[in-house]
């Protein structure tokens, strides 16, 4: 399945502006009339800066976007969306997928000029995947070591077997190496490599000046031949959007990644010919908002209200007048970019229709008091993007007309994830549900029962389901492909029928581009990718 | 020796008042739900309850709040203020790395706003009714009821995206390495709009408070003796109107120098510098305690030490007070 034809289908046939659309075409033609150009400082727009940038132990957005470029992962995706090699040419699993053996690229150094080894990967997988890295423990939890017989060869053992292709897809994200010699002494999170990265990637960090920018340069020694194009990229932290935008227009900035932009921003330089505007290179970063049920509370507990909330939201409304082009309606935890697990539309849905919930409500015993009434709850929205803003109180607007009164209650991120995942103080939860490729990596953690209490982004819901426990734990260890997807497809129907967590809007990260970038979002994770054959045009 | 003695006792009467605010805002920061591991799991994109617990106690939070306030106070004492969880190194160079870009742009624009504050004040007040007085203030008016985000934005749109002039943000060109009077110059370019932005707000409340103090002066006796005298209007004005109606604006400076630390995190992040406000606010939402009491307490000894310099300008300015004092 071809991401970019997706991509372009649905904007070509949603787009008023044809600008756009053209734009997003524009620099494939361009690609093929032009031979590569050496040279050039590439500006990127850093909005957030984080504490540390090595990806090893951290995986977020915003630690690829800069380490991503200086560090290198075993594997990676490429334009099909299919695991391609980096720093491990080829792997191969064992037939009870215990086992799986990855072959190293020989001949790559690190910055420092040391030989990349089999050593470094065994270090990085024990002591920083399975043990300090974000959802890296979780998929790594049953690796139990990992063995060099030689320099090139590295062998992970799992004590239950591990799907060949849940480990390919979340490598990308999960699976960059760091340099042993730099980090076998002392305490790993307090090293100062954390913010001065080391890598084998096609760029070598030179700086970072805190609250200002971070500054990277190419790196000679760099193992794919010719690469890379570009001589410096520098990272500017811009905190402020509207700034941002600003300083993309006065030729400051070439690229603001991940949505970094406000919505009529991206929407206004959508139509200026210096720009691109699109979702192309982040089908790997696709996103759901959600709708988070309590069923602490007793009204909440009952499928029946769960139901008549979703039905009484007219979510393709929403959609049209305030997300624009960015945003589709979502049909549950699979999003429709996931060509590998998406079941299709085929699953319980619940389309607007407010007849519908108020009899559902009625049913379920909660008639209109005095006023038209039924009852009131918390409604608490992450604070992440402005979208998750207009949709709380479009569900507030919405659930009024039920009869259900919501009262909006605002927090900034620590204080969201304090109250929803640790002290369990909301009613209703809205946020963004992260699908990172493979829904074994990050999706039915808010599902599956038993998550520990105040782990965000987990089930807090205070729900349990056997039936759905024992489908995610059979298809987080089921080898075979096939039987994977079919219970993936099972896993979305059952979810989707009892909606402990709704999710009814799908979107991907909108990238603005200077026109002038080439080779620029070709892969479905560009922007965590390492822009080795990136360039700019004169 | 006078001056010493008159601060040694000013900063002892301000350790009490330093005290009371550190430890207030330490409450404060706890009735704020989430901790400096929440805010961090919230920027990783998530983690596992194991990782957060290594976490707290990696940044000594699994200890109760009464100890780790003590902790603090008894670190403060010994002039530590301690680790800072979002930047991983010592609070007081962290503070200390963003301490210039503030003082730059607090000075500058302070300086911005009172020179030309005292200039279109006497001016107003010397043509009070007439055309300059009334343009003046309408102006005047205008930038006070202009938000400075907004405005800040209008000046990049004029100034860097049509007209190019001047950058629109950041703190000196990085592209380029440059020392000596470039850097300077290159540093100096790149305050310009934020200089402006800040202090057009406060150059509203100066030239006003300089009119209306001026034409108070105008009309005290001495005033009228020294017309009587046959001075020229001009003389009168410099060497005997300005001087007095001056006092009301040095108290100002004091009283703003503290605003001009927390306005200026509007400016620090539209025009993107590094400054001491961006820090504040980063530390807030980060709950990165430390870093925030930190902040907290050297723009208090900031306040103190402008405070303390306004006190040394009213002796000069009006010689009763230090006869007085």
């Amino acid at each position: 399945m071809d991401f970019t034809r997706l991509a372009i289908n649905r904007r070509t046939a949603l787009m008023t502006s044809a600008a756009i659309a053209a734009s997003v075409i524009n620099p494939l033609r361009a690609f093929a009339q032009e031979t590569p150009r050496k040279g050039g400082v590439f500006n990127v727009h850093y909005g957030a800066e984080q504490r540390q940038l090595n990806p090893s132990i951290q995986a977020s957005t915003g630690v690829y976007i800069i380490s991503g470029k200086i560090q290198e992962n075993l594997v990676d995706l490429d334009a099909d969306g299919k695991p391609v090699g980096v720093l491990a040419e080829s792997w191969e699993a064992s037939p009870d997928g215990k086992t799986v053996t990855f072959k190293l690229r020989k001949g790559v150094t690190w910055h420092d000029g040391k030989p990349f080894t089999s050593a470094d990967v065994a270090f990085t997988a024990m002591n920083m995947w399975k043990k300090i890295l974000n959802y890296g423990s979780t998929l790594q939890l049953f690796l139990t070591a990992v063995d060099t017989p030689d320099a090139h060869t590295a062998v992970f053992r799992y004590e239950r077997p591990m799907p060949l292709n849940l480990l390919l897809r979340a490598l990308p994200d999960l699976g960059y190496i760091s340099a042993r010699h730099v980090y076998e002494s002392g305490e790993i999170r307090q090293n100062p490599a954390n913010l001065a990265p080391v890598g084998t990637g096609p760029f070598k960090f030179v700086k970072y000046e805190r609250g200002q920018y971070v500054m990277a340069d190419r790196n000679p020694d760099y193992w794919r031949p010719n690469a890379p194009y570009l001589d410096r990229i520098v990272w500017r932290v811009i905190t402020d959007r509207a700034a941002a935008a600003a300083q993309m227009e006065a030729g400051e900035l070439h690229y603001s990644p991940f949505s970094g932009l406000t919505i009529s921003d991206m929407a206004r330089l959508s139509k200026d010919k210096r720009f691109v505007v699109s979702t192309k290179g982040n089908e790997g970063n696709a996103r759901t908002n959600t709708l988070e049920f309590n069923f602490r509370r007793k009204e909440l507990s009952d499928v029946r209200v769960r139901r008549a909330v979703a039905h009484a939201i007219n979510v393709p409304f929403f959609i049209d007048n305030f997300l624009g082009d960015f945003a589709k309606l979502g049909t549950g935890p699979i999003p429709s970019t996931s060509t590998d697990f998406y079941p299709g539309a085929n699953t319980p849905q619940y389309p607007y229709d407010k007849a519908k919930a108020a009899a559902l409500l009625d049913e379920a015993g909660y008639k209109a008091g005095s006023g038209g009434t039924r009852f009131s709850l918390r409604l608490l929205p992450a604070p992440w993007g402005e979208d998750i803003s207009l949709w709380s109180t479009f569900i507030q607007q919405s659930l009024s007309e039920v009869g259900i009164t919501v009262e909006i209650v605002r927090n900034d991120g620590g204080g969201f994830l304090k109250q929803v995942y640790d002290e369990h103080a909301f009613d209703l939860a809205t946020g963004w549900h992260q699908y990172r490729n493979d829904p074994a990596v990050s999706t039915t953690v808010w599902y599956r029962s038993g998550q520990p209490k105040g782990a965000p982004w987990t089930n807090q819901w205070g729900w349990q389901d056997p039936r759905v426990d024992q489908t995610i734990d059979d298809a987080a260890t089921e080898v075979d492909p096939a039987k994977r997807k079919a219970l993936y497809a099972n896993f979305v129907k059952e979810v989707n029928t009892e909606l402990p967590v709704w999710m009814p809007i799908e979107q991907i990260f909108v990238t603005v581009i200077s026109a002038k970038a080439r080779n620029h979002s070709n892969t479905p994770r560009w922007g965590s990718s390492s822009w080795h054959d990136l360039w700019l045009s004169a | 020796m006078r001056i010493l003695r008159l601060a040694g006792r000013r900063l002892a009467a301000s350790i009490p008042t330093l005290a009371l605010i550190l430890i207030g805002v330490f409450l404060l920061l706890q009735f704020a739900p989430g901790d400096t591991v929440d805010a961090m799991m919230a920027q990783m994109g998530g983690g596992d309850a194991a990782t957060a617990k290594q976490l707290r106690e990696f940044y000594g939070l699994d200890l109760s709040i009464p100890a780790q306030l003590g902790n603090y106070l008894w670190r403060l004492i010994r002039l530590d203020l301690g680790f800072s969880s979002i930047y991983g190194k010592p609070v007081a160079s962290v503070i200390l790395e963003r301490l210039p870009p503030t003082i730059l742009l607090m000075t500058a624009s302070l300086s911005f706003a009172f020179f030309f504050g005292i200039v279109f004040g006497v001016i107003a007040a010397r043509g009070v009714n007439r055309w300059p007085d009334t343009l003046i203030s309408i102006l005047g008016l205008i930038f006070y009821a202009t938000p400075s985000f907004w405005f800040g934005l209008m000046a990049i749109v004029v100034f860097s995206i049509y007209l190019q002039w001047l950058p629109a943000g950041g703190f000196e060109n990085i592209g380029l390495v440059q020392s000596g009077i470039w850097r300077t110059l290159d540093i100096a370019r790149h305050l310009v709009l934020p200089t402006l932005t800040l202090g057009l707000i406060f150059l509203a409340i100066y030239l006003r408070i300089m009119r209306a103090s001026m034409l108070e002066v105008l009309n005290l006796d001495y005033v009228r003796t020294a017309r009587a005298k046959g001075l020229d209007e001009t003389r009168i004005v410099i060497r005997h109107v300005l001087r007095n109606a001056l006092l009301p604006m040095v108290t100002l400076i004091g009283l703003q120098a503290g605003t001009m630390l927390g306005g200026s995190v509007v400016v620090e992040s539209v025009f993107s510098l590094p400054g001491l406000g961006r820090l504040a606010y980063e530390s807030v939402v980060q709950r990165d305690l430390n870093t925030l009491l930190g902040i907290v307490f050297v723009s208090a000894l900031l306040v103190i030490i402008v405070n303390f310099a306004v006190d040394l300008v009213y002796a000069r300015l009006d010689p009763r007070i230090a006869a007085e004092g």
